[in-house]
């Protein structure tokens, strides 16, 4: 009685899916491409006043209006994006690779998988704007520090994920198959394990890099993130939040660039998991 | 039974486990309290003085110890910054956090349970479809974005509501809802957005079992269905989405106290970061963690009790 509703319901969810694909991966190339690019094409040099006013409305000198000190917000997110765009994504890549890593020997059984899954749950009881909160503290804002607190903070996640998707695939014939045959442990990991999760892990890839993006963002604004002089699309908030009285554009256009990166970033997900599930039915 | 005293037992331990790593990062703090008390030009005679005044001599298990064995008694230490003690100055604090979390709790909650299970028993319909929407939007923004476009809606454009809050000055039953309106609706706003989607796939999962299939086709009413068969076999991962969610309200917590400037707790805390007050930080840092611990605990308890299989263990 279930089945004939998701075989009638595809066909017309077909190209909606492939829109916000589309979308997702317009808004998320767009960023990418802003981060490399950015710093050489902005207008003005980042840190250089060059407006006489302060937080001085869209305009043709300025296209993104000016700052509390007035300089050039345009020059100034371009040069934000690349500081978001690339710690985010090298603290999901290390967060991705121990998770993965620490998941898939755990899978394993044993002594391992309780110290590590008693490890996770640890630093998992630490809310994690807190957590970072404490490592920032003891050991300063830098950007070294940043990447390793929003490593460490979403690595759980990782781990959880990787180690649940791994037992699952165990649990299949063509591993106890693979297992009788007598292959070695990495050959089992790499060749057979590997390539079966890879989607789900791709998508889960996805989603942390959000949630770092949020953090990175959220300690930005309470100026334990990326220090001034530089500063990414949170700092930028937090320069300007004296801005909000009177909707200057300096506060609202790094806020809404910070969402249209994490909400481009979920789309995509959705939709390409949708998809996947749609191909292997 | 004995399952619920392996999960408090399993909560203690990872308690146990969250101090040690707390005071163990805070052990990796280039130079110690002494020197950032007495500043660069201290003697080192001074230093030494005040470093066995502080315990700072002894090994560091011993510290351990008595920091621990204090928060356990009750005894939280003294602030390096104003010489307070931390008891004194987080007690206040405490209680205008409780204060903003239990009303975001309280506004979220029914309505998050509301929405989640009406999207599950409407899948697929427009109304499902909205609300999926909107909370995936939601659920991707900074929580900072939320509470300024808040802030520029009702404080600046329609004047509504004051941009800041403090609980000093309230008179009236209205001043209270114009002081903890906004903070609480951008709280809630998070909160709720992250409880329908897990109510909703919960209640999902429930739908689609053999049991409630049964139940429809013996022709019981789809009312009584959703309450009477789905709902109650729904209850734990339900009680679980209720803690999960209400733990992100302790991260959402800290960045709306800033945004309003509101006196609560996270808001100590941050200003503790920037002055590196240790012992203050330690301090908060364990009761966020206790009570993350508490409500996992509490919602794992719950599902434990509402499923018999479980329970007759």
């Amino acid at each position: 009685m279930n089945t004939p509703v998701p075989a009638a319901r595809t066909p017309r969810k077909r190209p909606q899916s492939n829109f916000t694909l589309i979308l997702g991966a317009c808004i998320v190339g767009f960023w990418l491409v802003m981060a490399i690019l950015g710093p050489m094409i902005a207008p003005h040099p980042p840190g250089q006043v060059v407006d006489l006013d302060v937080f001085s409305p869209i305009s043709s000198r300025f296209p993104l209006g000016s700052d509390y000190l007035g300089r050039d917000i345009l020059s100034r997110m371009l040069v934000a994006a690349r500081y978001t765009v690339a710690i985010a994504l090298i603290a999901t890549v290390v967060a991705a690779a121990c998770g993965i890593f620490c998941g898939l020997v755990a899978a394993s059984g044993g002594w391992p998988d309780a110290i590590l899954s008693k490890l996770f749950d640890t630093v998992n009881a630490i809310p994690s704007l807190m957590f970072g909160l404490v490592v920032i503290a003891s050991l300063g804002a830098s950007t070294t520090v940043l990447i390793g607190t929003l490593a460490l903070v979403y690595t759980p996640g990782a781990f959880r994920t990787a180690r649940a998707l791994a037992l699952n695939v165990t649990a299949l014939d063509f591993v106890t198959v693979a297992r009788a045959r007598g292959e070695r442990l990495p050959y089992i990991v790499l060749r057979e394990i590997l390539p079966n999760v890879l989607g789900p892990l791709a998508a889960d890839f996805g989603l942390r890099f959000v949630f770092v993006t949020l953090l990175l963002s959220g300690l930005s604004f309470l100026g334990l993130g990326v220090q001034p002089p530089n500063a990414d699309l949170g700092a930028l908030v937090r320069e300007n939040i004296a801005g909000l009285g009177f909707g200057a554009s300096a506060v609202l256009v790094p806020a809404f660039a910070i969402a249209s990166l994490t909400i481009g970033m979920n789309l995509l997900i959705d939709a390409a998991s949708a998809r996947r599930q749609g191909g292997s039915r | 039974m004995r399952l619920v005293a392996r999960r408090i037992g399993g909560a203690l331990l990872t308690l146990f486990l969250v101090s040690l790593a707390v005071f163990s990062i805070s052990l990796l703090m280039g130079g110690d309290a002494a020197e950032a008390i007495l500043g660069q030009s201290a003697t080192p005679e001074a230093l030494a003085g005040l470093r066995a005044a502080m315990h700072l001599d002894q090994p560091s298990y011993t510290r351990y110890l008595a920091w621990a064995g204090g928060l356990l008694r009750g005894h939280l230490g003294t602030s390096l910054i104003t010489g307070l003690p931390i008891a004194d100055m987080i007690g206040p604090r405490l209680a205008s956090s409780l204060q903003l979390a239990g009303l975001a709790a309280l506004v979220s909650v029914p309505v998050a349970l509301a929405l989640g299970i009406i999207a599950a028993v409407k899948r697929g319909s427009m109304l499902d479809r909205a609300i999926s929407m909107a909370t995936i939007a939601v659920v991707s923004v900074p929580e900072f974005l939320i509470a300024t476009v808040a802030v520029l809606i009702f404080a600046v454009t329609l004047h509504w509501l004051p941009a800041l809050s403090s609980s000093r000055d309230i008179y009236s039953i209205t001043d209270l809802v114009r002081v903890f309106a906004m903070p609480v609706m951008t709280l809630a706003c998070v909160v709720v957005a992250q409880m329908i989607r897990m109510t909703r796939a919960a209640v999902c999962d429930a739908l689609d079992s053999s049991y409630v299939e049964a139940a429809r086709l013996k022709g019981v009413s789809p009312s009584r269905l959703v309450l009477r068969h789905a709902l109650p076999n729904a209850i734990g991962p339900i009680a679980n989405a209720i803690a999960l969610s209400l733990s992100i309200l302790l991260g959402g917590v800290i960045v709306i106290e800033v945004i309003f400037n509101y006196p609560g707790i996270a808001r100590l805390m941050v200003d503790a970061v920037s002055t590196r007050d240790l012992p203050l930080i330690q301090t908060v840092a364990m009761i966020f963690s206790a009570t993350y611990l508490l409500l996992v605990t509490i919602a794992d308890i719950v599902a434990i009790l509402s499923n018999p299989r479980l329970r007759h263990r």
